[in-house]
């Protein structure tokens, strides 16, 4: 969650409001447990951690004045380090989903870029795993265990599919994020 | 593999002169003489294999005008000695017709097509089905196994049709299916036998002229796991006996054995993956497999330490 606050902070400096609607905007029913409050924790968590700070007010129409924040040196320092790194062979769907919606917001990284790095990633651990599997008797145990990998990482291929179907079109349509 | 009968309508680019040594067990590209050295200007150039398939700027556009659907854009691709590749992609993006073309049964609208050094997107009917016969060996994801001949005959008819005796050719027949473990299935009609097996029969037809390529479409599109397994080991036998093969597949499972793995988009290449280490190129494909233990299995599994 530090990592995509601090992204989505890369475009602009934004308060807590802004950041909660944007990261519910990207992960729809999953985001609904997603409080004020916990946005606001982070902040003031990346906040000791010198990655972020307090710019000014807003001083809207009504309502109380809100705290923007925005990102400092070593900030943007870390978002670059995320959008480069991998997620890793197990990372679950939604950090990566989030990766790319940060990746698009901020201009930091070409979410098609990372659809193809991770798709590499991932063909080359399910062709480890069928190589395995074409060693093995099918039918025994660790056959059995190979099949489960090589399925699950299937199922990652193929919502990288989607993925690179979605982000291709709004690349097309020059909307890269932030519509919610 | 090798054998001693005539080939009356070699042409020149079927494998049958150049260089079959290739297959028999010892490493592809080492010490042969490349088999696809003549004709091809372009690979006096010193590199160290030639790709036995070509595509230069190739294009396949059915229609005409605003309702021109550009099958295959303007596409690129080298296909070494030796290389499983893998194409995948969405439907409608075009694999089936760039498979048509490497294998001479469509003809581009636009490019070039290469095979064995050759170019062959310009040759006349007859010529194109010799080459056809000889140098290429397709599979298909209805097996298209002729129903009133038994697995052996089946296996038997293309070679002769290539000019083989009919001794010859029962000979390569009885060896192919002995190598696809279908021996005891040989006089069987392919109505007897499962989708794994007519498969297997399949795929034996296709070896039969020891051809420069086998291109495969959806191979495994009418199977289950089990008989999809059994293919996936016999492309391993003849990955690693150093024969190309290019075989086009939705099932990323069944990309991830090739050597290589290109995607398809709108026509176009949309990526390009080595899965073999990216070890040399060309003649190198054969080689064994990196073997021991498997780091991204053991990250799989969390226990990287
Ligand atoms: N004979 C034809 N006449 C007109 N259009 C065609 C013809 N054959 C193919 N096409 C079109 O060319 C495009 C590519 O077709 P192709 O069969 O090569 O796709 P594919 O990638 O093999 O799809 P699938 O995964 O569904 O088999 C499609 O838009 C298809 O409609
Ligand atoms: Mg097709």
């Amino acid at each position: 969650m530090q990592d995509v606050v601090l992204a989505l902070l890369a475009k602009e400096p934004s308060h807590g409001y802004d950041l909660r609607r944007r990261l519910a905007a990207a992960l729809g029913p999953l985001g609904e447990p997603l409080n004020a409050g916990q946005v606001y924790v982070t902040l003031t968590r990346l906040e000791k951690a010198g990655l972020v700070v307090q710019e000014r007010e807003d001083a809207p129409v009504r309502g109380p004045r809100r705290k923007v924040y925005g990102l400092t040196a070593a900030g943007q320092e870390r978002v670059a380090a995320w959008m480069a790194e991998g997620v890793g062979p197990r990372a679950d769907v939604s950090e990566f989903h989030l990766k790319l919606v940060a990746a698009a917001e901020s201009g930091l990284a070409d979410p098609l870029a990372l659809v193809r790095r991770r798709r590499q990633e991932l063909m080359r651990s399910l062709a480890e795993a069928q190589r395995a599997a074409l060693a093995h008797d099918a039918n025994s145990e660790a056959g059995l265990l190979l099949e489960g990998i090589a399925l699950r990482l299937q199922a990652d291929l193929r919502w990288l599919e989607a993925c690179a179907r979605t982000w291709s079109a709004r690349a097309s349509r020059g909307n890269g994020g932030g519509d919610a | 593999m090798r054998h001693d009968d005539t080939r009356p309508d070699d042409d020149g680019v079927g494998s049958g002169g150049s260089g079959p040594a290739r297959r028999r067990g010892a490493p592809p590209g080492a010490g042969t003489e490349p088999a696809v050295r003549r004709g091809d200007p372009r690979t006096r150039s010193g590199r160290a294999a030639d790709p036995v398939l070509r595509a230069v700027g190739l294009s396949r556009t059915y229609g005409r005008g605003e309702s021109t659907v550009w099958a295959v854009d303007a596409l690129d691709l080298d296909v070494p000695a030796g290389q499983t590749l893998a194409v995948t992609g969405p439907s409608g993006c075009g694999k089936s017709t760039l498979l048509q073309l490497f294998g001479g049964l469509d003809r581009p609208t636009d490019g070039e097509v290469w095979l064995g050094g050759r170019r062959i997107d310009h040759l006349g009917e007859q010529a194109l089905a010799r080459l056809r016969r000889r140098a290429v060996g397709f599979v298909f994801q209805a097996f298209h196994l002729m129903d009133e001949l038994t697995a052996a005959e089946n296996v038997e008819l293309p070679a002769l049709l290539a000019g083989a005796s009919p001794r010859a050719a029962r000979r390569r027949a009885a060896d192919l299916l002995d190598r696809v473990g279908l021996t005891d299935r040989a006089r069987h009609l392919p109505a007897k036998l499962s989708g794994g097996q007519r498969q297997r029969v399949a795929i034996a037809r296709a070896l039969v002229n020891e051809p420069l390529v086998v291109l495969a479409d959806e191979p495994t599109g009418n199977l289950d796991s089990a008989a999809t397994h059994e293919v996936l080991r016999l492309f391993d036998e003849l990955r690693a006996g150093g024969q190309t093969l290019v075989m086009v597949t939705h099932d990323e499972r069944v990309a991830a054995t090739a050597d290589r793995v290109v995607s398809m988009r709108d026509g176009m290449l949309a990526d390009d993956t080595r899965l073999d280490d990216g070890v040399g190129s060309g003649g190198s494909g054969g080689g064994p497999r990196r073997s021991g233990a498997s780091s991204e299995l053991g990250a799989l599994l969390g226990w990287e330490g």
